[in-house]
């Protein structure tokens, strides 16, 4: 049986009389790429900033790697933090610090002891992984949108984390570039194990990176499984319309 | 069917509960500064950074403003004087005025205008882009990297600011009283430092401290809980320079009467 690395059970979470969560239940096992579908507004984001302890559940459980987040202490939650990456929707750049310093400013501050020439081949090695060797003394601002996207992702890298947490990586970019952040998800699983959560409502995404797919609909898992089983056999409605939209439109 | 109630909350309250929830956050906000200025990691690095751009960057307009009102001042003050025929009082009246209260305060309303709102811009915009999400998620403290550093920058930078506004001022009065009185530089200094005590510029240096650490605690705090948006952005800036204002007036009055009361007492 596959170990499972974040488990969720019966999560809520509300905005003041906004239920967005309601009775969450989901299970990420490890070396699992599991996307996360839904509209917009439907919660999804908020699911994994709750896994990674920036926002507190109202109720349930969440364990990531046999720990419950909400009783971590802030040095334990930290420590946590490390094993998890997180790719933000914009990327969350440092605005005024170079791709090479947004790249070391985690790294420095986390790893004590490494010299100056570890620093730069760790920096080095992941731009080359990402396609960016070029960028390295680039500001955030004279980058593009799909170049942002792999340097937050080889930002969150850097720390080698265990976990995966991609927000709406491909939302705003072109289908070529989306093409190629799809491609680099997967590439970051095989190279680095990562088990990782992709929140997306782009199905070509879902589709090209999921193992696993869960359907968020109403604050609820309305269908988790495999791609196929998900849309090709779905009697639900509105999951029927995400596949018809996404595919036909 | 039954009749449909409604709670209802009168205005004064709802903004009553909001006023005091902000009053409680801003002390909550201040306590933390306090309690994270002590431990490691001291981020000396960034609070160089910040000093450089707080206090360099901001001579050239810091410098102009006090130029000038050495001049003014000076010219404004001598019909006065004159009537009495007391024109050469003019060293001792400016010295006076502007070590006490004209060189902090002038000083202090620059940086507010100027660092304030660029702290609350850059924190807040930090906030809407994630960026401040983005150091949590990666075990680093913002607060501590972010907050720590530009309260620290302002409180240490601004009598800095402040002595050297004082200096330009005066040399500013000086160039108009040598232009109209015709006294020497030397009789002009020996004016002044007469006029002035050692309680004036150590009561000036204090209290800038006090106008350095309130312009840097309230934008950090305003871009730090600005609402999500461009919008946000924009209030919070405009939020840090007004309410570090009215903050450095409230402080200069009562610097004021803690120091007429060390003078009479």
């Amino acid at each position: 049986m596959m170990e499972k690395i974040a488990e969720m059970k019966g999560l809520t979470k509300s905005f003041g009389d906004l239920k967005v969560l309601q009775g969450v239940d989901l299970d990420l096992y490890k070396g699992e790429n599991l996307v996360v579908l839904g509209k917009s507004g439907s919660g999804k984001s908020v699911l994994i900033k709750i896994l990674v302890g920036l926002l507190k559940k109202d109720e349930g459980s969440v364990m990531v790697m046999g720990k419950e987040i909400s009783e971590l202490k802030l040095k334990e939650l930290n420590a946590l933090r490390l094993k998890i990456g997180f790719s933000f929707q914009n990327s969350a750049l440092y605005d005024s610090m170079t791709v090479r310093e947004n790249m070391e400013f985690p790294l420095v501050r986390n790893v004590k002891n490494l010299t100056r020439k570890e620093i730069d081949t760790k920096i080095e090695g992941l731009l080359d992984s990402v396609g960016l060797p070029q960028s390295i003394n680039q500001m955030p601002s004279e980058l593009s949108g799909g170049q942002k996207k792999r340097i937050g992702i080889a930002r969150t890298l850097i720390l080698n984390p265990q976990i995966m947490l991609y927000d709406e990586p491909t939302a705003g970019l072109d289908p070529i570039t989306c093409v190629e952040i799809n491609t680099l998800i997967t590439q970051v699983r095989e190279e680095y194990n990562t088990s990782s959560i992709v929140i997306t409502h782009d199905l070509t995404c879902a589709k090209a990176t999921g193992d696993r797919v869960a359907v968020l609909l109403d604050g609820q898992f309305k269908a988790v499984g495999e791609f196929s089983e998900v849309f090709e056999n779905a009697t639900d409605e509105r999951i029927k319309s995400f596949y018809d939209y996404n595919f036909i439109q | 069917m039954a009749e449909k109630t409604y709670e209802r909350r009168p205005t004064i309250t709802k903004n009553l509960d909001k006023f005091f929830t902000g009053l409680a956050d801003a002390f909550a906000f201040v306590k933390r500064f306090f309690q994270e200025i002590w431990f490691p990691p001291y981020e000396f690095k960034e609070i160089l950074r910040q000093c450089y751009e707080i206090g360099y960057r901001s001579l050239p307009l810091i410098s102009l403003t006090g130029f000038i009102v050495g001049i003014v001042f000076t010219n404004q003050s001598r019909p006065s004087l004159s009537e009495f025929g007391a024109t050469s009082w003019l060293p001792s009246l400016i010295s006076v005025a502007v070590v006490r209260a004209m060189g902090p305060l002038v000083t202090a309303l620059i940086a507010a205008g100027k660092v304030g709102s660029s702290i609350g811009a850059e924190i807040s915009s930090m906030k809407v882009t994630e960026q401040i999400d983005a150091m949590e998620v990666s075990a680093i403290n913002p607060y501590k990297y972010l907050v720590v550093t530009r309260v620290i920058a302002t409180t240490l930078m601004l009598p800095i600011l402040v002595m050297y506004t004082d200096f330009l001022a005066l040399m500013g009065s000086y160039i108009n009283v040598s232009q109209n009185e015709l006294v020497s530089m030397s009789t002009f200094f020996v004016q002044v430092f007469e006029a002035i005590s050692f309680l004036d510029i150590f009561s000036s240096i204090i209290k800038s401290l006090f106008f350095g650490f309130t312009i840097g605690i309230v934008s950090c705090y305003k871009g730090y809980n600005s609402t999500k948006g461009t919008e946000g952005v924009g209030k919070a800036a405009n939020a840090s320079v007004v309410m570090s204002m009215f903050l450095i007036f409230i402080e200069e009055l009562l610097s004021l009467q803690i120091v007429n009361a060390i003078r009479n007492g």
